[in-house]
């Protein structure tokens, strides 16, 4: 099949194939390719307009973060007893969204999950941009973020040490080496990508950034064996680091004793959740993707499906994660722990509470049914709606838990403010912006593991399904 | 240099040419496929070694910089507790032993593979540059070798059913 008729194509294959029909190692490098090397003028409309959308969200942050540097964490809600407001709500959030990333591209990649190939990049670059915007709210937290590097541990003439047994130092340690693996692991997978678009590249500025990126790969065999051990290997360490970043994200929380946060279920349900929110967040960025680049036939429905189940599986765990809550609160028989999740369920939040159970438990029930995981709208909005949730959840963690303090003289409320929102949607915005910009200028799907996937199926598929077949045309 | 146009083709014409006795060859292809670099006689890396050495390097810094932080540097006598309370330092060393093998897999990679290598004789071959990162599959048969005779070798690569043999200009 020719190479043009293969960019406007988009025959989804159906929910039990994991890629479409009539590709060969050629046409599958054109396709992925083409998306980066299409001319500027022939970009779709909808990307344009995203990416606009996306830098007047991303001036909100400029904004909002040169306010807080010029005035202070005063011009954020946070009042004692809640100190903690949307700064550490939004880094939870965010670096949860992170995690699916990794799980897809390591858990997967060790259980050998077929499926897996045509998301990976994709999801480890939403890794990457999603652990940065996470990374931006504990400094801006800070008060003084220009005096950051205090929390690394270096010889400095104060004589001053960070405390190894807080677990806000763990956290910087847990996240600093979650963004530089994950940075790692990415781009150790673009490198023989790089090397396909160097030597696709028609211009020559594409030919030079590309073949620096790719540092002079040329696919040896002993080059490929020592590659994929190391491949395997960061997937191998991969693995226990996502499991560990949102343990200690939760240690944050459980090593206090602060009824609501002061529970052992939060590593395990903290960490099912931020792999229930990153899928959402996949699957909220993959739709379009494949819609504006007819990559239909690489990200299939099956693709879709898997990550809806893995939603609906992670989901159930969150559920039972609230079930434990609130037996715990009552079965542990202290009154702290009782008022806390009475005041959740019918205090001043119970509003967001509520909607957080209809978001994350209500909902996402729907997609025990096929038909909702087969419909691309239905999806989407399962997507959103389990984003929103998750949001709320770490809001309903955070604000209830702090607005009401062990002595009623200390009670408080917790409003955000409107550089709150901004920050927030600065960072959404910035996220985005990022994204859109990773989709246009680098191959979002791999092009070498794609190619494996052919060659593995090419044997007995030879008849049906790889041969181009006109009926199935577009 | 001969190009192939299929992966099991290059894995046969390579295992063809190390019995035929050549050592010094190198097999190329797009991605990467099982069994070949047993097939040019390549047998063992050292990157799961190094990945090791890296990991132990960090958990035993790791605890090394707590220890000293919290015994010798900065001790901090919290209600009498031991100044040595290592299970609160086991989440900053596990943090440490994941970065330095992640760090040592990474860089030990591409050390040993010599990688960056702005220049390589091989992209010289016009038809290599354009798709032996993409479709086509190539096994070069190095003029180092002590087996290698120009015509001999050419008349052997040519035997293994090639699209096509060249020679690989210095």
């Amino acid at each position: 099949m020719k190479t043009e008729e293969l960019e406007k194509r988009a025959i989804d294959p159906g929910p039990d194939k994991i890629i479409g029909p009539g590709y060969d190692f050629a046409t599958v490098t054109d396709k992925i390719g083409g998306v980066v090397f299409q001319p500027i003028e022939k970009t779709p409309r909808q990307w344009w307009v995203t990416l606009l959308l996306a830098f007047i969200g991303l001036q909100g942050l400029l904004a909002g973060g040169f306010w807080l540097l010029y005035k202070g964490v005063g011009v954020w809600g946070i009042v004692i007893p809640v100190a903690w407001g949307f700064a550490i709500v939004n880094f939870v959030w965010w670096i949860g969204i992170g995690h699916a990333g990794t799980l897809i591209s390591a858990i997967l990649l060790l259980l050998r999950q077929d499926w897996r190939t045509s998301i990976n990049r994709f999801s480890e670059a939403m890794t990457l941009f999603a652990v940065a915007q996470a990374g931006m709210f504990p400094i801006l937290h800070m008060g003084r973020p220009w005096l950051g590097y205090w929390l690394v541990p270096y010889p400095n003439s104060m004589w001053l040490w960070p405390q190894p047994r807080s677990p806000l130092v763990w956290d910087v340690f847990a996240v600093t080496t979650y963004l530089t693996v994950s940075l790692i692991f990415w781009f150790i997978g673009l490198i023989p990508d790089l090397a396909s678009m160097r030597d696709r590249a028609k211009k020559k500025w594409q030919a030079v950034t590309f073949g620096l990126l790719a540092m002079g790969w040329r696919g040896s065999a002993r080059h490929w064996s020592r590659y994929q051990m190391a491949y395997l290997l960061l997937g191998g360490l991969a693995t226990p680091l996502v499991v560990s970043v949102h343990t200690v994200v939760s240690f944050d929380f459980a090593i206090s004793l602060l009824p609501g946060w002061h529970t052992t279920i939060f590593p395990p349900y903290f960490v099912a959740g931020a792999i229930y929110s990153g899928f959402a967040m996949v699957v909220t960025l993959a739709i379009p993707t494949r819609k504006w680049w007819h990559l239909e036939d690489l990200i299939t429905m099956r693709h879709l499906d898997c990550m809806a189940k893995l939603m609906l599986g992670t989901g159930l765990i969150v559920a039972y994660g609230y079930m434990m809550e609130a037996f715990m609160s009552w079965y542990s028989g202290n009154p702290h722990e009782m008022f806390m999740y009475m005041n959740r369920a019918t205090g001043p939040y119970a509003f967001f509470f509520w909607m957080l159970i209809l978001c994350n438990i209500l909902i996402p029930q729907s997609l025990w049914l096929k038909s909702v995981r087969q419909s691309i709208p239905k999806l989407f909005f399962v997507s959103i709606v389990v984003n929103i949730g998750m949001w709320l959840e770490r809001f309903i963690i955070v604000i209830t838990s702090l607005h009401r303090d062990f002595l009623p003289s200390s009670w408080g409320m917790y409003y955000p403010t409107q550089w709150d929102w901004a920050v927030l949607a600065g960072t959404l915005g910035f996220f985005l912006f990022l994204m859109t910009l990773f989709v246009r200028t680098l191959p979002s799907i791999s092009i070498f593991e794609v190619r494996e996937v052919l060659h593995h199926l090419a044997p007995h598929a030879v008849d049906d399904d790889m041969s181009p077949s006109p009926a199935r045309g577009d | 240099m001969a190009r192939f146009e299929e992966p099991e083709q290059l894995l046969e014409a390579a295992n063809k040419a190390y019995s035929a006795g050549y050592r010094k060859m190198d097999a190329y292809s797009p991605m990467p496929i099982e069994g070949l670099a047993e097939a040019i006689g390549f047998k063992r890396h050292f990157v799961s070694l190094v990945v090791l050495l890296g990991g132990l390097t960090g958990c035993v810094g790791g605890f090394t910089l707590l220890w000293w932080i919290a015994v010798i540097a900065y001790p901090h006598n919290v209600g009498g507790r031991p100044f040595v309370s290592w299970p609160m330092f086991i989440p900053i060393t596990f943090e440490c032993t994941i970065l330095l093998a992640a760090l040592s897999s990474a860089i030990g990679m591409l050390a040993m593979n010599k990688l960056p290598q702005p220049y390589h004789p091989v992209f010289n071959l016009q038809s290599f540059a354009e798709r032996a990162s993409i479709d086509r599959f190539f096994l070069c048969i190095e003029a180092e070798d002590p087996k290698f005779d120009r015509e001999k070798t050419k008349a052997f690569l040519e035997e293994l059913d090639p699209e096509e043999v060249a020679e690989v200009e210095k």
